[in-house]
């Protein structure tokens, strides 16, 4: 019964690790047509999911038995959560008169994920079960999307039903607002036609209601910049003129100084996080603020709009755009002369410093492996990073034609997220090259997936950006704590080669410029698994950087320079 | 000056625990709270007194609505608003002071619910400030013990309930596919 609800919320994989309580479950699973994936850790089957979501749009699904299953899932969890992602977990609890006692593996799911997720359940009679998945899928995949936990208790796996159809279900008190506000959206047009520096901010949610046509068509009309949040790359396609970069801690230095210079800040599917904003009180500090979000709670958290839309941002940008399409002739020219400086303006920051990938002719820099991975992507493939400097180099420099490429853990930072993440995307999307940019820390977290990867011969490119170090966590000592580096270097790495051999998998460790291209190459011509560990220089350090409590328009724009002291 | 923030609930487990939740997990501290059935049984009323500045305020009834369990979350607080508290204290009590202890009780609007040798049980209804002098008064005569209700309030606005009405799931499809539909 429970497989049937699956089957008809469209599921075809689950991520998974079974135990003593989801037997009946998984005895279900034997003959029938659902995969499972079989990870080595519960949290991976979370990440996983997470990627298989975010590559294809659709809710992932995940698995785990009651107790120490469930309480591995809870990292994985609050990163859907954190990060929208819809995700249905399902997990084994005691049969339901044990529920209290302290029995075998038993662990209060139902109150230990309360924060951790969107909504949860604990269904407790067979007859519940139908409705409350039905919910389940409902609330993860509609309004911001987000994690759902159902527990379930071993007597309703146990229990013997056939799955009769539920005609609707009630959630009287789920509000998802879609529309917009009518007279919003008309204000909102006339607003960005009055504009003389409007500025786009997007974020996630652009990616999330699948709006990136309507931005794209929203930046050419206006004929608007725009920024991408890390969440946000790939909802304009990275070549497009009209987009900048990405803005905030280790954004470019046109983003930042777009976003301090601004009159008009169109902000679509975002939440102002604080890696963007800096210090919230000189963030667009000349900008009149227009906020879409679905989310009403998000409306005036950080940054008081002047203009607040609640509603999904396909719907209302779309809405807008018929507004503005009306409006156009009539009122495009006053502002014609202003929007000229601007782009000037715009061009010349990014005249003036410039993302450049650093190249070295000894040794590898990791924004020349990063900026060589986007040669060979070209903005097609799916690139899944974990946490840290890798991360905002990826970030910064490979390019993205289309939403859904790019699946990096956003709000949680969760090391350890990167490759089970590149596991689920790829077994969603098998006609993908998928590349895993992880850390050399990021991936040891997840070494027991190389099992998974070579169980299903997931031809993903694995490339570890590998300095040595907890590269952002040496940086911050470096710049923050008087460079006293402690506990950030990770010594005894395996070697990559032998490891990869153990797993029966292809890999290989370089260390020289000169081996760079080719070694890449090689990795993806290889029809099956690679792992690349790439040596590169340990001591390199993201910039720009904005230092936490600074205005993003303050910058530090590269490593200090030795100064000449005024006598 | 109390903050009250009254909720309309679904009678769901786990209700009570978010809604607490959205609180906790900033470190607030509730100074009250009341939770009854309303005349429809699948719903309860809560009442949650809490001392949280108002920006904060407004962000945390945006928090409680947005819960699945949540009908609606209104801020009382600035709002036109009835509120009321109850107490019962038990007062011991010598014979010389009792008379003197109904005259105080007749003062300030409150009931004898029991009466024994020993002393009263005393209720009254009013709001928290009264009730403060009520039991300071009765503290003077002796020995006391006072359970208070927590504050209940009605909102003096009729304010609309909007309900989202059920979500059909086409049969076969289910409610995402639905949805999906819906969302093209």
């Amino acid at each position: 019964m429970l497989l049937e609800c699956l089957v008809r919320e469209g599921v075809d994989c689950i991520f998974g690790y079974p135990g003593g309580v989801t037997l009946p479950l998984y005895d279900a699973l034997y003959d029938h047509h659902i995969r499972h994936i079989l990870v080595r850790h519960e949290e991976n089957a979370a990440f996983a999911a997470q990627g298989h979501a975010r590559a294809t749009g659709r809710t992932g699904v995940c698995c785990a038995t009651s107790g120490p299953g469930a309480t591995n899932l809870v990292t994985g969890l609050v990163n859907a959560l954190m990060d929208s992602t819809p995700i249905v977990a399902l997990t084994g609890q005691v049969a339901v008169k044990l529920i209290g006692s302290d029995a075998f593996q038993e662990a209060d799911t139902f109150g230990i994920t309360r924060s951790c997720t969107k909504h949860n359940y604990l269904v407790k009679s067979l007859a519940d079960l139908p409705q409350t998945l039905h919910e389940a899928f409902y609330v993860a995949s509609t309004g911001r999307p987000g994690p759902v936990l159902v527990d379930l208790p071993k007597d309703v796996l146990q229990a013997q039903a056939r799955y009769s159809p539920v005609s609707a279900i009630h959630l009287p008190g789920y509000k998802v607002f879609t529309e917009g506000h009518t007279g919003q959206i008309r204000r909102a047009a006339h607003m960005m036609w009055e504009a003389q520096r409007p500025l786009v901010y997007a974020g996630g949610g652009v990616i999330l209601s699948d709006a990136a046509q309507a931005l794209r068509e929203l930046v050419e009309l206006l004929e608007a910049p725009a920024v991408l949040t890390l969440m946000g790359l790939g909802a304009l396609p990275s070549f497009h003129p009209n987009f900048i970069s990405m803005p905030g801690m280790h954004g470019s230095y046109a983003a930042n100084m777009a976003l301090s210079e601004c009159d008009l800040l169109i902000a679509l599917g975002v939440r102002f996080d604080d890696r963007v904003t800096g210090r919230l009180s000189a963030f667009a500090p000349h900008a009149k603020v227009i906020h879409v979000d679905i989310d009403p709670s998000e409306i005036g958290k950080n940054r008081n709009p002047d203009l607040p839309i609640v509603g999904d941002t396909k719907r209302v940008l779309g809405r807008i755009l018929k507004v503005l399409k009306e409006l156009e002739p009539a009122e495009r020219p006053p502002q014609a002369a202003a929007r000229q400086a601007w782009w000037s303006q715009i061009r010349t920051w990014q005249r003036e410093h410039p993302l450049i990938p650093a190249v070295s002719a000894s040794e590898i820099k990791p924004q020349h492996l990063v900026s060589e991975i986007d040669r060979l992507s070209a903005g097609q493939a799916i690139v899944a990073s974990d946490v840290g400097q890798h991360e905002m180099w990826a970030a910064q420099f490979i390019r993205f034609n289309e939403p859904r490429l790019w699946i990096c853990s956003g709000g949680l930072g969760s090391m350890g997220f990167g490759l089970p993440a590149a596991i689920g995307a790829q077994l969603a999307r098998p006609d993908k090259l998928v590349f895993a940019v992880l850390g050399d820390g990021g991936f040891q977290m997840a070494i027991p997936e190389l099992a998974t990867v070579a169980a299903h011969g997931l031809p993903l490119k694995i490339v570890i950006v590998n300095n040595g170090y907890l590269g952002m966590v040496r940086q911050w000592q470096e710049l923050f704590f008087n460079n006293r580096l402690c506990a950030v270097e990770l010594e005894s790495f395996p070697d990559v080669a032998l490891l990869a051999a153990a797993y029966g998998l292809k890999g290989r460790t370089i260390e020289h410029p000169s081996e760079l291209t080719d070694a890449l190459e090689e990795a993806v011509r290889e029809p099956g698994p690679y792992i690349l560990n790439v040596k590169v220089s340990p001591f390199e350090n993201v910039y720009p950087m904005v230092p936490a409590g600074a205005a993003i328009s303050e910058m530090v724009l590269g490593p200090p320079q030795p100064v000449a002291v005024p006598q | 000056m109390l903050q009250v923030i009254s909720l309309l609930v679904e009678n769901k487990p786990g209700a009570l625990m978010r809604i607490t939740g959205v609180l906790s997990s900033r470190g607030y501290n509730i100074e009250s709270l009341t939770v009854a059935r309303t005349l429809d049984p699948t719903l309860s009323r809560m009442t949650i007194v809490v001392d949280v500045d108002p920006t904060l305020r407004r962000h945390v009834v945006k928090q409680m609505n947005k819960l699945v369990n949540v009908l609606q979350a209104a801020d009382l607080t600035e709002s036109p608003a009835v509120s009321r508290e109850m107490v019962l204290i038990r007062v011991r009590t010598p014979i010389s002071t009792r008379t003197a202890i109904l005259k105080e009780a007749e003062i300030f609007n409150a009931r004898v619910v029991d009466s024994s040798v020993e002393g009263f049980a005393l209720e009254a209804t009013g709001d928290p400030e009264k009730l403060d002098e009520f039991i300071d008064v009765m503290r003077s005569y002796g020995d006391i013990e006072v359970t208070r209700s927590g504050l209940v309030a009605v909102s003096l606005e009729a304010k609309k309930l909007r309900l989202s009405p059920p979500i059909p799931t086409a049969s076969g499809t289910g409610p995402q596919a639905a949805n999906n539909k819906l969302m093209e």
